[in-house]
């Protein structure tokens, strides 16, 4: 999925990206930054440590009438503990907000960043929600049985799940989330729905390609982050630091591929 | 929290966050805690129910304001100088990136009653009320001698070495009348009362030089602010400590700093204990470890419109030096409005504030207040301006200072370059970080 594209044509390639902010977020362990690796380099690591120094990455996703550049933002762990910043989430144009479809805690903790994102950010902002670690679940289609303990911490579980993840072929993993209960749940708040797979890529494309598509572009090219690039924005006085300080820090390298789009 | 840490450090204020950065980036296990639920500490910006919670016992906001998410008060009165260390730091860490930058539109002095600008250009400079035609001639030539002085071309020195000759014998050396005297002083070096007069230039002449950088990078004025309010700032560097690893914690309480033989070991909240061999906090968490220098009055204003006679600017510094108002101490405004995201359309906020010199503080920023127009609401805080009593070596617990009643960051960088020093007992010296673009490369490469 993530191998370059142009099949869009030089009408699109040549195209000024659209940048917009996207934040990941869900509960931890959920697999936000698996997500992010599995769409940006096609890669996943079990049992990685969250990637130190990387928690803003770029993707371009192209479509047939623009190329919009994923200025992606994961939590860098700040939500372990309930202490996401606010700055995080500001501004952004769209949000994947991600629980685990074997943890029902999950889906509740994605339901309260629904309300806290419709509370305090943009109104227009385009948020998917995402079901992920559906390859834990192949053959399952809804809840067998509940033992009804759900830790809550977070962690503890996916660290299990995860020893026995080698040969999950036959190691069966219960599915706490219907697909049908959190797809009424999307439906009716309004959010895009995908179920995912971080560690084999199932779905995970088609989140940030259906984002593409629904975002409002004329509200973006009006609205203030356009202004990024450019030293003194004369008519609002926005500065860039980085672009005063040294005039060819943003915008100089070409990012490799992007999505299938 | 039951874990070993290298550093825990308490409070999320601007120092706090920026040491946090910059120890996590060199691989410390950091724990960062706050008691509040949110990020910033004093050097916080405020939505209207922390405000209020804050100021008025938690009294519901009036409706009237508008909306809980469209404020973002500032505690401090501070600007970035646009050529000072605070954006140097944002730079080098990158965290710019998260981060938009405005210019604060004007500065503005007070002068025999009226409010004069401070002039940004040279047409502006020729046409300021501020001095008469020979006064200008003369302060022409104060300039140019500031400007050429090289510390190694005795040539340039007019006989008068800045690391002796106090700053007083120069302005009399160029023959600068009284009010022109005070506005060098007080609206370009920035002081806030006259003792510097009697010390060596050299002070002196590095804070015009700022001065005139900043006001040199991006023109208007010499200041930056973050839109959405300089609570961002400490966000921006939290989450540079998160990147690399750092631990936050929020409304977290401490209970206890632990000690064995003289040195810290942990900290405790409830039954857990954060394990650690050094700790850093703001004042508020080690009351018994610092004294008092001064009190500052802060009074936050919210208005309806631009305050009278600064050209609508939609924000502004105005100083009101301490002669013209018979104090010892400069009364300075600061104000922002929503084109910065910090308040509901239309509306401005003012920070009228000054180093408290009687018993009667709320009298001594009258004058300010005046300057303002009408007030629609107003929060006062008279805040004790703190410092560590002992450098911290003996038990490794390190504290930072209370952001003081200047203007800018200049102090706080100087405060977090000391701290950085003593704790890790090498000077500052700020890596230029990769890029995203770079980072990713990197990350996409391995
Ligand atoms: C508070 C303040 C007062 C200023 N007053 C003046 C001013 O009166 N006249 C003026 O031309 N510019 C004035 N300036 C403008 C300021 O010096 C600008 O930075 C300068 O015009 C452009 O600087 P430059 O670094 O490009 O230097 P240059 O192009 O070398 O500077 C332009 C010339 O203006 C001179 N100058 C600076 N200040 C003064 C002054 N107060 N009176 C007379 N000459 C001065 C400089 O020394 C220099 O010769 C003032 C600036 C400030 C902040
Ligand atoms: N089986 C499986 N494991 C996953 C998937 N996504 C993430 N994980 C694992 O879940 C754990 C937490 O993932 P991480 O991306 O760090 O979650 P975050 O805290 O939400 O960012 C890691 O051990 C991942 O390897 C997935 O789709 N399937
Ligand atoms: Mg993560």
């Amino acid at each position: 999925m993530s191998q370059a594209n142009d099949a869009a044509g030089p009408a699109a390639s040549n195209m000024k990206p659209v940048q917009v902010k996207l934040v990941l977020l869900g509960e931890a362990a959920v697999g936000k930054s698996s997500l992010v690796l599995r769409f940006v380099n096609d890669e996943f690591q079990l049992n990685k440590e969250p990637t130190i120094g990387a928690a803003f990455l770029t993707q371009k996703c192209r479509l047939e009438d623009k190329v919009i550049k994923f200025e992606i933002w994961d939590t860098a762990g700040q939500e372990r503990f309930h202490s996401l910043a606010p700055m995080y989430y500001r501004n952004a144009q769209a949000a994947v907000i991600v629980y685990d479809v074997t943890k029902a805690s999950s889906l509740e903790k994605a339901k309260s960043w629904v309300k806290e994102l419709q509370r305090q950010a943009n109104p227009n902002i385009v948020i998917a929600l995402t079901g992920n670690k559906v390859d834990l679940v192949a053959n399952r289609k809804s809840r067998t049985h509940n033992d009804g303990e759900v830790d809550e911490d977070g962690e503890q579980d996916a660290q299990e799940i995860d020893e026995d993840e080698e040969d999950d072929e036959d190691y069966a993993i219960t599915r706490q989330v219907p697909t049908e209960e959190a797809s009424a749940y999307a439906q009716e708040s309004g959010l895009l729905f995908f179920e995912t797979s971080a560690k084999n890529g199932q779905g995970v494309a088609e989140v940030f390609t259906e984002i593409a598509k629904k975002i409002p572009l004329e509200h973006i090219l009006s609205s203030s982050r356009g202004a990024r690039a450019g030293g003194v924005n004369g008519s609002n006085g926005r500065v860039d630091l980085q672009n005063g300080a040294n005039g060819q820090r943003l915008g100089g390298q070409q990012e490799k591929g992007g999505c299938a789009c | 929290m039951d874990e070993q840490y290298d550093v825990v450090v308490m409070g999320t204020g601007l120092t706090e966050c920026i040491l946090s950065g910059l120890l996590s980036i060199e691989g410390k296990k950091v724990l960062h805690m706050d008691r509040n639920d949110y990020y910033g500490g004093e050097s916080a910006s405020l939505n209207l129910t922390q405000l209020f919670k804050k100021f008025r016992d938690g009294d519901a906001p009036a409706a009237a304001l508008g909306k809980d998410r469209d404020y973002n008060v500032d505690l401090i009165p501070k600007f970035m100088m646009a050529n000072g260390e605070l954006v140097k730091i944002l730079t080098h860490t990158d965290v710019t990136r998260y981060l938009e930058f405005k210019q604060i539109a004007g500065s503005y002095v007070y002068r025999d009653g009226v409010i004069a600008k401070v002039p940004a250009t040279e047409m502006e400079a020729v046409r300021s009320p501020l001095m008469g035609l020979f006064e200008k001639r003369r302060a022409k030539k104060f300039f140019e001698f500031v400007q050429n002085y090289k510390a190694d071309d005795p040539a340039t020195h007019s006989g008068m070495d800045i690391n002796t000759t106090p700053m007083d014998n120069i302005y009399k050396h160029f023959g600068l009348e009284a009010g022109t005297i005070d506005f060098i002083g007080h609206a370009l070096a920035l002081h806030l009362e006259d003792s510097y007069l009697n010390r060596p230039a050299k002070e002196t002449f590095d804070r015009i030089t700022l001065y005139m950088s900043s006001m040199a990078r991006w023109g208007k004025s010499p200041y930056l602010y973050p839109l959405y309010g300089l609570g961002e700032l400490p966000q921006g560097f939290a989450r540079l400590s998160a990147i690399y690893g750092g631990t936050y914690m929020l409304d977290k309480k401490v209970d206890e700093i632990v000690y064995e033989n003289g040195k810290v070991v942990g900290v405790r909240s409830g039954d857990e204990i954060a394990k650690c061999s050094q700790v850093i906090c703001d004042p508020s968490y080690a009351p018994e470890k610092v004294h008092t220098t001064d009190r500052v009055i802060r009074a936050i204003c919210l208005l309806k419109g631009p305050i009278p006679n600064t050209d609508n600017v939609d924000s502004f510094q105005l100083i009101i030096p301490q002669n013209q108002v018979k104090r010892k101490n400069d009364i300075y405004i600061a104000g922002v409005s929503a084109s910065h995201n910090v308040c509901e359309k239309n509306h401005y906020l003012a920070i009228v504030s000054t180093v408290v010199e009687t018993a009667n503080p709320q009298e001594e920023i009258q004058a300010g207040l005046a300057l303002l127009g009408p007030i629609v609401d107003k929060f006062v805080q008279v805040v004790d301006i703190s410092e560590p009593i002992k450098d911290g070596k003996d038990d490794q617990v390190f504290i930072s200072k209370s952001y003081d009643a200047t203007s800018h960051f200049e102090t706080v960088c100087d405060d977090v370059k000391d701290l950085y020093k003593r704790i890790t007992g090498n000077d500052l010296v700020l890596k230029q970080r990769l890029t995203q673009e770079e980072e990713q490369k990197e990350m996409a490469d391995h």
